[in-house]
């Protein structure tokens, strides 16, 4: 058990769901499916820590600390790609000073030369470290642009390199895809698969053709309640699931069906 | 630029013919003539009066601009805070600084104190007002992440709330470098000998109507170049911050 969210949640008097009991698995991907409004963001800020907005009568349990990525990465525009890459250590105020005043609002000269080769241990310098994951996902040369410079699927590159940074066991992602076009969607859809392999994940979606390629464990979250549906296929390891292979379609379809009921 | 000085001859042209057709007397509505030569044979005295003013316009800027901004700073950080100071800034911005200058000259006295005070009292409210208002709309999205990856609320406000409320910032240091001018020229107008404002009320009783106007062109101009002034300081300081 790395998470489990148990309990029923009103907005104002009106439930927004049936008492649920969810757990998030020790590694692999636990996606919570399901349409909008049935209080799936609810559960992922619930076990963020964040507001939602709700009243929750119940418990949130957690023994990992998370990480968190959205539908908006939540950019900051006056930093460049490795300045948000390295956000985090920014806020905690672990960034050493050098890298600091070298590079106090971002852009400027250049303390991230040298990234290590693909497949190399992974620096344990923040700004090698972060020049290392800007690298895994495809932004090598894009490092010093800043937000407004890039495409929504560069950006949510961006925040996915933020999040691996952050280098937490466990993983929240908030329908990080949902607003990118489909080719883009699959590209993430791999490139998440493989970077965040070592690391327990849930993942909220309302897209069955997203949780069939993805999730280890599907759970449907619907306004009677939560129902985990059983997952026949393997998934290859490191990687998410054929998006044209016959069985991941009918599985989809199988969801789809699941949500409709 | 060329549009400019078409308004300004236009507005010359109609100055010169209301006074050919209504016949208006010098005391009541000088030409501009008259005018440019008040402003020509009194320039030494002008020129010191504005000395005076500039310096009570810019120090009551600086000390209004940090007040306010450490005000929503303040206020940014404690909703508690922000619900009692709010009435009574608002409050404070319906008493009229006409009718507070005279009480400032009585506590301060008629050096330039009571001056600066009244342009900090104009400043300070749209500085602290337009700041707030930028540091309470950081998106949403980064406060999440934020608080998800741990950062304490000073770091919050340092590395996101205050860099993203900047753009608001400048809308109100703008805004105030507009009116801080009027602020000195009240508190002169109320007591002391000295800036444009005294210098106008001085004339005015004297009936040098063509002074009034001169000293009144000067303050115009005075205001216009600080105000462009403040304008491209906070446009490099923008650039340079990179954004």
């Amino acid at each position: 058990m790395t998470a489990r969210v148990r309990g029923q949640a009103w907005v104002g008097e009106t439930p927004l769901f049936a008492p649920i009991d969810l757990t998030v698995a020790e590694g692999g991907w636990t996606c919570l499916l399901g349409p909008s409004g049935v209080g799936k963001s609810t559960i992922l800020r619930l076990l963020a820590g964040l507001d939602t907005g709700a009243r929750f009568q119940g418990e949130v349990m957690r023994d990992a600390p998370v990480a968190l990525m959205a539908q908006d990465p939540g950019l900051i525009p006056w930093l460049d790609v490795a300045g948000n890459v390295t956000l985090g250590a920014r806020l905690r105020g672990t960034l050493p000073a050098s890298f600091l005043s070298k590079y106090p609002g971002g852009r400027e000269t250049d303390p991230i030369e040298g990234s290590a080769s693909r497949g190399a241990e992974p620096p344990s310098d923040p700004a090698a470290r972060a020049a290392h994951l800007i690298e895994a996902v495809g932004l090598a040369d894009r490092i010093h642009h800043l937000p407004a410079n890039l495409s929504g699927g560069q950006r949510q590159r961006v925040a996915l390199a933020r999040t691996l940074f952050e280098d937490r066991p466990l993983v929240l992602l908030d329908e990080p895809f949902s607003a990118l076009d489909a080719r883009t969607r699959a590209q993430m859809q791999d490139l998440s698969a493989r970077l965040l392999s070592t690391r327990s994940i849930l993942l909220v979606t309302h897209d069955p053709a997203e949780a069939a390629r993805l999730g280890d464990r599907i759970l449907l979250l619907r306004e009677t309640g939560l129902t985990d549906w059983p997952v026949p296929l393997p998934r290859p390891e490191a990687a998410a699931r054929p998006f044209d292979a016959p069985e991941v379609l009918a599985l989809q379809a199988e969801l789809m069906r699941g949500m409709m009921a | 630029m060329r549009t400019a000085l078409a308004l300004i001859l236009t507005v010359l042209c109609l100055w010169q013919g209301l006074i050919w057709l209504a016949q208006m007397p010098p005391f009541l509505l000088p030409s501009p003539q008259a005018v440019a030569e008040a402003l020509w044979l009194n320039r030494a005295e002008i020129a010191r009066h504005a000395g005076f003013t500039l310096a009570e316009v810019v120090l009551g800027f600086v000390l209004g601009a940090a007040l306010g901004a450490a005000l929503a700073i303040a206020m940014g950080f404690s909703d508690r805070l922000t619900g009692v100071l709010r009435p009574i800034l608002t409050f404070s911005q319906t008493i009229p600084v006409f009718a507070l200058a005279p009480i400032l000259t009585l506590w301060l006295g008629f050096g330039m104190a009571p001056k600066i005070a009244v342009t900090v009292l104009i400043v300070f409210f749209p500085v602290a007002s337009a700041f707030l208002d930028g540091l309470m709309r950081t998106p949403q999205a980064a406060l999440d992440l934020a608080q998800v990856m741990g950062a304490s609320r000073i770091r919050i406000m340092r590395h996101l709330r205050i860099p993203a409320a900047l753009p608001s910032l400048a809308t109100g240091l703008r805004l105030a470098a507009v009116y801080a001018p009027i602020g000195a020229v009240i508190g002169e107008w109320v007591g002391g000998a000295r800036g444009l404002g005294a210098l106008m009320i001085h004339a005015n009783g004297r009936m040098k109507t063509d002074l009034v106007f001169a000293a009144l062109l000067v303050l115009s101009v005075m205001t216009v170049i600080f105000a462009r002034a403040v304008a491209l300081a906070l446009h490099r300081a923008w650039r340079r911050y990179g954004a």
